[in-house]
């Protein structure tokens, strides 16, 4: 089973910086998005159970190679990085448009990828790549079987879950619930740095530049903000009683009780 | 097998390779998910960590420096300091076992070990399957190791013959948790009338040893301290490490090693003194102010970062030169010497920024403090360590 996980280099969790133009500044101190973190840990067990091999793929700046090589350190077979300087600047669409071409030239049954993004957090990419190539999208996996020649999946939804099947190809959007990533071993780190990463750049997966980067990205950043601190949540860990007391005071004391 | 050295190997270049930036990243993550939460009720109740140092095989962390064929992780020097300095900046018990089961338990028999007892003692201990320690130090021999008492008499016999240990170790670090011991015994006197000491693989279970009395210590409570007692121990020929009468030489050659980790422990738990008190300074506010803001404190953390800086950069060339197969016995010595100092002052520093809340349990700075007077101790006292770096200066014999 051959499987391509789509990775996003986001910036550390809690260091997120803002560049001149107000756009998220990705130029160092990235690590792998998180929620493709569970996702690769799935694609990692389930070829580990059933043979394959896991590819990653990701379109990022330069920055991107240390996650990257922390995916090959985890246990991934082999990686593609979409550098090109046309890229920056990129919106969803673009991106997509950028992964669907690099997926057209990749081998693979199943691609995963993660429910969203902590950085720019739009959720969209993996459903227009999906769209785009034409295969099943199965969204928020609690869990990923691989059946012969086809998938199923749990797709938590409001009320509780699916059970979803689908033919592979298929595109798998993952979750937490799939599991906590693994650490990289030292082995894993010292076998990463022999394992192949290719660098792809437009040209390559010819793409027009004039499509893609900041210049024809069809939205546009207007502004960006830091949100404020939240106020200091109250926690009431007491009996039902005092907990009440505690909630009603707190209430009051804002002219809501 | 040539040693594989990371790095750019420029004749000077202070930015680490993206292995060993990887590395410390995955060990921080780790420290600060996996063990920071259980750290403080280890500690509390003196237990030893062996669910913490179960994890600590399969990421490789217990035979770092080691190469695979041996069932190590196949790093260097340097990896291993980084990993002992993260581990110290969370948790300096576990730092501790680390540091001794690797410089001191799987080190001699890396160093002198034969196929058969790499094959047999060693790759279990780098695999993180079987802990390891080492016991040099006696009642009667503490900086004077060249007091040792125990003995290891030779008996004819069954195969190549056996040898019988008797004697007591004291304060040896990961005692009745080890499965394999790494200690030295007398076997015999030299013309010049020294004892001539023979190191010896033990291991535990063995007829004729035990474990005695685990101590009570100062700090570093969740570690195992404790004596070994032999009792007409009997161990085949082919558990002596090295040949006959080379096991001083072989000890001190450990030492020199392990004094890096210790230098690395007490980097680690300066930082994490530092770590604590930088946002306390900036938090804490005292006539209308943050505290940070009153050159009293601020200078305070200054210093801290800055000697920190020091030693990290002494542990760190000590190691790399261990791992261009150069002379490190006097780096080693001065960065250990220099880090355990810098660590003293910056854990008592961390207490000061505190206030009387650093004098609490529950601020963790004074366990910092208490933990880092282990590494003035440890492989050697620092006035040890200035006979080592004098006696290289002055090529005299300085008592």
């Amino acid at each position: 089973m051959q499987i391509v996980v789509l990775l996003k280099a986001v910036p550390v969790v809690g260091t997120e910086r803002l560049d001149a133009a107000g756009r998220v500044d990705r130029s160092a101190g990235l690590e792998p998005n998180g929620n493709d973190e569970y996702s690769l840990e799935r694609a990692l067990t389930l070829t580990e159970a059933h043979g394959g091999e896991v590819t990653i793929l990701s379109v990022g700046p330069a920055a991107a190679t240390d996650p990257i090589r922390k995916t090959l350190a985890m246990g991934a077979a082999r990686a593609v990085h979409v550098l090109d300087p046309g890229l920056i600047g990129s919106d969803m669409a673009a991106t997509a448009r950028v992964l669907v071409a690099a997926l057209r030239r990749l081998d693979f049954d199943l691609a995963f990828a993660g429910a969203d993004s902590s950085d720019g957090g739009g959720g969209l990419v993996p459903a227009m790549v999906a769209t785009q190539l034409g295969l099943p999208y199965l969204s928020y996996a609690a869990d990923v079987e691989p059946l012969d020649g086809a998938v199923r999946v749990r797709r938590i939804s409001p009320g509780g879950y699916h059970v979803i099947e689908a033919p592979t190809p298929a595109l798998v959007v993952g979750t937490q619930l799939l599991g906590a990533p693994r650490y990289p071993s030292l082995r894993g780190i010292m076998q990463a740095r022999s394992k192949e990463v290719a660098t792809w750049t437009l040209a390559d997966l010819g793409i027009d530049p004039a499509t893609v980067g900041e210049a024809a990205a069809g939205t546009r950043l207007l502004r960006t903000e830091t949100p404020p601190p939240r106020g200091r949540a109250l926690v009431v860990r007491d009996g039902p009683d005092a907990a009440v007391a505690q909630v009603v005071a707190f209430l009051a004391a804002r002219g809501l009780a | 097998m040539p040693r594989r050295v990371l790095g750019s190997g420029a004749p000077v270049d202070f930015a680490p390779s993206p292995e060993h930036e990887l590395l410390r990243q995955t060990v921080r993550d780790f420290a600060v998910r996996e063990v920071e939460p259980v750290v403080a009720q280890h500690e509390r109740e003196r237990r030893f960590p062996s669910d913490v140092v179960a994890m600590l095989g399969p990421m490789g962390l217990l035979g770092i420096p080691f190469p695979e064929d041996e069932g190590g992780a196949g790093l260097d020097t340097l990896a291993y300091a980084i990993a002992v300095e993260e581990l110290a900046r969370v948790w300096g018990s576990l730092a501790l076992v680390v540091a001794a089961h690797t410089s001191l338990g799987c080190g001699p028999i890396h160093t002198a070990g034969t196929p058969g007892q790499k094959e047999r003692f060693l790759v279990p201990m780098a695999q993180g399957r079987v802990l390891g320690s080492f016991g040099l130090t006696e009642p009667g021999a503490g900086s004077d190791s060249g007091g040792t008492r125990t003995t290891a008499r030779f008996e004819k016999g069954p195969g190549d013959g056996t040898w019988v240990i008797d004697g007591t170790k004291r304060f040896i670090t990961n005692a009745r948790y080890a499965g394999t011991y790494v200690v030295t015994a007398r076997t015999g006197t030299r013309s010049d009338g020294s004892p001539e000491i023979g190191a010896f693989i033990v291991t535990d279970p063995t007829p004729g040893f035990s474990v005695g009395r685990i101590e009570e210590k100062m700090g570093l409570h969740a570690s195992s301290t404790g004596e070994l007692i032999f009792d007409r121990c009997r161990l085949p020929a082919d558990q002596m490490l090295g040949g006959r009468g080379d096991g001083w030489k072989l000890f001190l050659r450990a030492l020199d090693g392990g004094r890096i980790a210790i230098g690395a422990m007490a980097v680690g738990l300066a930082q994490a003194a530092l770590d604590a008190s930088v946002p306390y300074a900036r938090q804490r506010q005292q006539f209308g102010r943050p505290i940070g803001s009153f050159q009293g404190v601020a200078f305070m953390i200054a210093d801290m970062a800055t000697e920190i800086e020091a030693a990290r950069l002494m542990v760190y060339r000590a190691a790399w030169l261990k791992d261009q197969g150069r002379d490190h016995a006097l780096a080693a010595a001065q960065a250990k010497l220099f880090a355990s100092e810098v660590a003293q002052r910056a854990t008592n520093a961390g207490i000061q920024v505190h206030g009387g809340y650093g004098y609490m349990e529950e601020f963790k700075v004074e366990r910092y403090l208490r933990d880092a007077k282990l590494t003035e101790l440890g492989e050697g006292t620092s006035q040890i360590q200035r006979l080592v770096i004098a006696r290289r200066l002055l090529d005299l014999e300085v008592m």
